[in-house]
């Protein structure tokens, strides 16, 4: 029986249903711009990874480290993205 | 009455309305003539249905030649225009039309399904595959494309082109200086050309992670199927900015938001910003697969191994993180301070590093070769020096602080067009020459296909060098007409020139291609070129399984292996071959496609929604059909290959 029962998918379930929470709460509560900020980018970024790895199966086939090359790729570059439009938009601008 | 108005354009001239009348009686001609030779059947069956990778190539190839006429007009027209000053063959509304479809069509309707065509052909060829990995959605990406670009083409007919530039820049698209519908086409039509393309890109990836032969690593790929694996890993993270930024786009143009105006918290620059991130990681999809080719023809025509196998991927994987790192060298001069700029011109520079070690490496492996100065050779060669010399004035336009000067002059102009000219246009021609008889069991003609070579090149020189004197000179781009005072008068007439010879050049590969048609041997064998890669072990034409029997390979030039190493490429004996079926879906959900995007630009909502039902009915009827294939039984394979000249291998 024991087994039989995907601990890891309701545990991770569960947990993405207390992000969603989490993240909603910004919206109800009287936070300042930067903690609601904060809030937002670090559920959305654990509710990602949450889902290729405890949905998406991202670890556990042989394609593996594939997988992981391209998210860890794609990261990048979304990164490289946000920051550098900041910086060319606003924080660069005179 | 009212309702038809909106079709109508709004700055016609005697020139639109004959091209109307040529487009109906094409359309009529094409109706007639394949009813009149029952051909329906055949085409349905044979082409409009077909989900193999080579056929859906030789498509995609028909339709590239297709827009690279459509373009050359334009361009022609356009030199027409600047050839005198002060000329009144176009207006200025005209003149921007042209040059905003001029670079839409060039860029995305004639490059893109062009390189995307020779991957479609030679990418499972050299590597042993059977098929792409989703062999139906190939087929759904070609029809995307297809369509979108019939879309994009009827612009200038009904309802009027777009006018804003191939950039496209807010707020001048914004609905307030770009009111007629010329823009909801860019929007719309790229938008479903885009979905095309990054479903080839993730098609690609997959083919080349996961179907390759036995025995081939990632290090002992061949060079273009390196290539093709960077470009579409590119086309993978550049191509969702555009599919963003085009969305929010059209919601500004049609649905009154304000992400892009200059009011109400919007922020024009954006677009700009968005674009070019997209755009210049476009550039490197561009160049990177006519490196591959590069590769492929310097190593057959020199005869020997490429130099510096390891440093040619090392530059491809390095290009395809620096070409996210750059984008904003396309606005230095929008107001960013010296900081930014000075940052994104040290990331410019460095780019053209990885470039230069596969130029030199290009040449250390002519270095010690036996050169055969074929047609693909000769591409090659006349790269080499036009293309340096439009990476240099790149590095040039990289200098944040110089580029004040150059920024929308026709320098930058000569600098793209000599850097994708040579770059992508030559290498697709050399591609073509070099794959066409595995494509069609004939070759082209050599005389006629270097004298298209050397006056396409000598064109290209002649067109666009003038422009680095009168950019510099301050002539902007873009511009309709000058005056005589200013003195452009004489490089526009040698532009002009070059113009005409480019023209004559493209004629002659049209002519080529009919002559060879018709006076060209057939008996060539299956490797002409006497090559190195997998692709020319096969069956020319190439049976639809490819291989009869998966080949196995040591390294990443099997075909010479077998030929001067002894190496064995097909081991055992004939099994049966699964193959994946036929399907009209990806046709007619691409047709629907065509007409949701035109109810769209039309805002004709009622249609809109029906055919957004239909596309989601497509997709319902893909989610529970039950389709396994069908077998090719090794009776067949045995007749099959008896017939192409006995197994090989
Ligand atoms: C050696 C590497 C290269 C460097 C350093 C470079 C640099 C630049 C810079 C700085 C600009 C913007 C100039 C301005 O707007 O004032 C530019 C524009 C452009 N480059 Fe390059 N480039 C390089 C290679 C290429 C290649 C390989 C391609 C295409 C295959 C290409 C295509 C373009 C295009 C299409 C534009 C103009 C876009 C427009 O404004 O319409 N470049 N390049
Ligand atoms: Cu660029």
């Amino acid at each position: 029986m024991k087994e039989l029962f995907p601990r890891k998918q309701v545990m991770g379930f569960i947990f993405s249903l207390v992000l969603t929470v989490a993240a909603l709460l910004v919206y109800f509560l009287d936070l300042s711009f930067a903690l609601g900020m904060t809030v937002l980018l670090v559920t959305a970024f654990l509710q990602a990874g949450l889902q290729l790895v405890v949905f998406m199966h991202a670890g556990e086939s042989e394609d593996k480290a594939t997988i992981y090359t391209n998210v860890y790729y794609g990261l990048i570059i979304a990164l490289v993205t946000i920051f550098g439009t900041l910086l060319a938009m606003i924080w660069g601008m005179v | 009455m009212e309702f038809f108005e909106r079709f109508a354009i709004p700055h016609p001239s005697p020139a639109i309305y004959a091209s109307m009348v040529a487009i109906g009686l094409t359309v009529i001609a094409i109706i007639a003539g394949l009813t009149y030779f029952k051909k329906w059947g055949y085409i349905w069956r044979e082409w409009l249905t077909t989900v193999d990778h080579k056929r859906i190539g030789i498509m995609y190839l028909i339709s590239a030649l297709l827009m690279l006429f459509r373009g050359g007009v334009d361009a022609i027209m356009m030199r027409s225009q600047l050839a005198v000053p002060g000329n009144t063959l176009l207006d200025a509304q005209h003149y921007n039309e042209i040059f905003t479809t001029h670079g839409i069509v060039m860029i995305l309707f004639m490059a893109m399904p062009f390189i995307i065509a020779l991957m479609n052909f030679v990418v499972p060829l050299q590597i042993g595959a059977r098929d792409v990995a989703f062999p139906r959605l190939n087929a759904l990406s070609f029809w995307l494309f297809f369509f979108a670009a019939m879309l994009f083409n009827i612009s200038f007919v009904v309802g009027g082109s777009p006018d804003a530039g191939w950039t496209s820049y807010f707020p001048l698209a914004g609905n307030e200086h770009s009111p007629h519908v010329g823009t909801n086409y860019y929007m719309i039509a790229i938008q479903i050309a885009g979905l095309g393309t990054l479903m080839t890109g993730i098609n690609f990836i997959v083919t080349i992670l996961k179907m390759r032969a036995p025995g081939m690593t990632l290090m002992k790929m061949p060079m273009f199927t390196w290539s093709a694996l960077i470009t579409n890993v590119i086309i993978v993270f550049a191509f969702p900015v555009l599919t963003i930024a085009l969305a929010m786009g059209t919601m500004d143009r049609l649905f009154g938001t304000h992400f892009f105006s200059i009011d109400n918290g919007g922020m024009d620059m954006l677009w700009a910003n968005l674009f070019w991130v997209w755009g210049h990681p476009e550039v490197y999809i561009l160049i990177l697969p006519a490196f591959g080719i590069y590769s492929e023809v310097i190593s057959t025509f020199a005869r020997r191994n490429l130099y510096g196998y390891k440093s040619m991927v090392a530059s491809m994987v390095i290009i395809s993180l620096f070409s996210f790192l750059v984008w904003v060298h396309h606005f230095f001069t929008m107001g960013q301070g010296a900081f930014v700029n000075s940052i994104f011109s040290v990331t410019t520079m460095a780019i053209a590093v990885p470039t230069g070690i596969k130029i030199f490496n290009w040449l250390f492996t002519l270095w010690k070769g036996k050169i055969v100065m074929t047609t693909p050779m000769l591409y090659s060669m006349l790269f080499i020096p036009i293309f340096t010399i439009g990476g240099v004035t790149g590095v040039m336009l990289g200098m944040s602080a110089a580029d004040y000067q150059y920024h929308n002059t026709m320098f930058l102009v000569a600098h793209f067009h000599l850097v994708i000219i040579p770059g992508v246009v030559f290498a697709m021609l050399a591609g073509l020459t070099y794959w066409w008889p595995k494509m069609f069991g004939f070759m082209l003609n050599e005389r006629i296909g270097k004298w298209a070579a050397w006056l396409i090149a000598v064109g290209t020189c002649v067109a666009f060098f003038p422009m680095f004197i009168s950019g510099l000179d301050g002539q902007a781009r873009r511009m309709y007409t000058y005056s005589e005072a200013t003195g452009f008068g004489f490089w526009n007439m040698l532009s002009f020139i070059g113009a005409g010879i480019l023209a004559i050049g493209f004629v002659l590969i049209v002519y080529n291609i009919y002559y060879s048609t018709r006076y060209a041997t057939r008996d060539i064998g299956a490797d002409p070129w006497d090559a190195r890669t997998l692709e020319w072990a096969t069956h020319s034409p190439v049976p639809e399984y490819n291989f009869a029997i998966t080949p196995e390979v040591n390294s990443s030039e099997a075909l010479w292996d077998e030929k001067k190493k002894g190496h064995k490429l097909f081991k055992g004996s004939y099994q049966e071959i699964h193959m994946p079926s036929k399907s009209g879906v990806p046709f007619i959900m691409s047709a629907i496609f065509f007409v949701f995007g035109f109810a769209m630009i039309f805002s004709l909502w009622i249609l809109a929604i029906v055919s957004l039902l239909g596309i989601f009915a497509c997709l319902i009827h893909r989610s529970f059909e039950q389709d396994h294939g069908y077998h090719i039984s090794v009776k067949e394979i045995e007749e099959t290959e008896a017939k192409m000249g006995g197994a090989k291998g």
